[in-house]
């Protein structure tokens, strides 16, 4: 690449520019309209600036079940992002030898991807009807949240081993560790901030999943079911209180990944580990 | 190296598998079974019948709505494509410190990790009657009466499917670009080849199999999308979960099944089209 700027970058750059305040300008904007006046509408200009529609929403009779649906899927990401960081790591860890069925079980988990959500949703739904069972958010959603986070989190640990050196496993058997100690204390310190991230999209994709939860998540609502149960007969900005609380939660748990992940890296680097500066 | 044991390595797995088994592949299999039983209005019955798939695809509404849901999804593949490549151009050649390269990735993905709703709802003080872009369109003399069209209509539907996916495009495709040997691009400056000769005889090529990713993703969200067509378009429009759901809520369980099966057919030979372009577990 030569050193000057031209006038394609200036392009590029004001393009990119303008995709990231498309990105976030909606949000930012109903952040804004969260903090309306008690007589404020939907729209600008603001009358006034007040916390009245965040206490609003947390009132039972108001709107629904909000605590009780925030609460229900916080439980269910968090549930969602164990199980995803702990079947998928311990999936990539099978996938690195060949065994017998790994084809299928690949494209079992591409398919988990690409098959629509409404599809898998209907699925479940109609299969606990014909089985005379009740659905339930905590073990049909729980269910079907996992067909979701699942797959990315095996492509990430894919991709994660593809480019895990194996000689640090093998450096680790010849000094006498057990295969347990081996990923206990090789495999997983190495790949801890990836282990990280695959926990970061099992909970958000848990938390705002709404498709999945549609026929799934039975007689108690989780938060995004809530939310657009509430878009339909809710006219006031309290809807945006809404909006800004979730996104919060949401930046919240992102934020919390991308601090441990630095965390880790900081900490890595100040006990001076040799890993990657042998010859 | 010590090779693991067979069973080892089908433990490891197992919980994985357990879960695509019992909640995908039985469901799947639910669905197509209930397809072919018979229902009347308060309960579903065991059937072999071809009666879903018949009045289903004789109905002139299945056809307009499918035909519907291919056009959203074409109009949105065409928009994202062409904004995601850009983006995506733009972080793995123009930016060229990594750590920026980093951030501004960044940037980009930390909406996917948020509430699509919210994301949906975010646009009505944008695009309502009194909403920001009516109001300045106004202020500005360029109209006098409000834009309609702006809120609860396809423009609406395609408007948020962009804002919501063109993620998944700018992903893969800076996956594809960041692997690009630079050497190449040299060796192609070198040869003569212009900027415009490089970017189509060198990039493009290469970016395919990101691009396939990605537009597996997008056809296939699009496809099986209902909120952003009942919300974007206010009931307005159709897609075919929603004359899904509609049966569903009728409790004509076996029609929406016959449906779902079409639909699953429908996405499952487009991504099978795509999948010959591309071989997924190279790319990660």
């Amino acid at each position: 690449m030569n050193g000057r700027r031209g006038p394609g970058y200036w392009l590029l750059a004001g393009f990119f520019a303008l995709f990231v305040l498309f990105l976030y300008g909606p949000t930012l904007t109903i952040l804004v309209l969260s903090f309306q006046g008690p007589s404020g509408g939907l729209t600008f200009p603001m009358n006034g600036v007040s916390v009245h529609w965040f206490k609003n929403l947390f009132e039972k009779q108001m709107v629904g079940d909000f605590a009780g649906s925030l609460q229900r899927s916080m439980v269910l990401g968090v549930a969602a992002m164990l199980v995803t960081v702990i079947a998928s790591f311990s999936a990539g860890l099978a996938f690195r030898s060949r065994f017998r069925g790994s084809a299928f079980i690949f494209y079992l988990s591409i398919a988990s991807l690409i098959v629509p959500s409404i599809l898998i949703s209907l699925g479940i739904g109609l299969l606990y009807r014909v089985l005379g069972w009740d659905t339930a958010w905590y073990s049909s959603a729980f269910g079907a949240h996992l067909t979701w986070t699942l797959p990315f989190g095996l492509l990430i640990m894919f991709a994660v081993f593809n480019r895990f050196d194996r000689r640090y496993e093998e450096a680790a058997r010849d000094l006498g560790a057990t295969s347990w100690q081996t990923i206990r204390f090789v495999v997983i310190p190495i790949l801890l901030p990836s282990l990280i991230g695959v926990g970061l999209f099992g909970f958000t994709l848990s938390y705002d999943e709404f498709a999945r939860s549609l026929y799934t998540s039975g007689t108690f609502n989780t938060l995004p079911l809530e939310i657009y149960g509430m878009t339909t007969n809710v006219t006031t900005p309290v809807l945006y209180a809404l909006g800004t609380v979730t996104t919060g939660v949401s930046f919240l748990v992102i934020a919390l990944a991308l601090i441990s992940f630095t965390w880790v890296r900081r900490r890595r680097q100040r006990h001076g580990s040799d890993a990657g500066k042998a010859a | 190296m010590k090779r693991v044991s067979a069973w080892v390595t089908y433990l490891q797995v197992a919980p994985l598998a357990l879960v695509f088994l019992l909640f995908l592949v039985v469901p799947i299999a639910t669905i197509i079974v209930v397809s072919f039983f018979d229902y009347n209005t308060t309960q579903i019955i065991p059937a072999f019948l071809l009666q879903n798939y018949e009045e289903l695809l004789l109905s002139p509404v299945t056809w307009r709505t499918y035909g519907q849901t291919i056009q959203f999804s074409a109009i949105t593949w065409a928009l994202t494509l062409v904004i995601g490549f850009l983006v995506a151009y733009f972080l793995a050649f123009h930016v060229r410190s990594p750590t920026w390269q980093m951030v501004l990735f960044l940037v980009c993905t930390i909406p996917f990790w948020t509430s699509n709703v919210i994301r949906m709802i975010s646009w009505i003080p944008f695009l309502g009657r009194n909403g920001l872009a009516n109001m300045t369109l106004i202020q500005l003399g360029l109209i006098r009466e409000p834009l309609e069209f702006l809120l609860f209509s396809n423009f609406a539907v395609v408007l948020a499917y962009v804002h919501l996916y063109t993620l998944f495009m700018v992903v893969p495709i800076f996956n594809s670009m960041m692997r690009i040997d630079r050497s190449l691009l040299e060796a192609a400056r070198d040869a003569g080849a212009s900027g415009w000769q490089t970017l189509w005889t060198v990039i493009v090529p290469l970016c395919k199999p990101g691009i396939a990713i990605g537009s597996i993703f997008m056809i296939t969200i699009v496809m099986g999308d209902f909120v952003t067509v009942r919300m974007m378009s206010g009931g307005q429009s159709a897609s075919v979960s929603l004359m899904m759901m509609n049966a569903m809520s009728l409790l004509q369980y076996p029609a929406a099944a016959a449906n779902a099966v079409v639909l699953l057919l429908l996405v499952l030979f487009t991504v099978a089209a795509m999948m010959r372009l591309v071989d997924i577990r190279k790319e990660l």
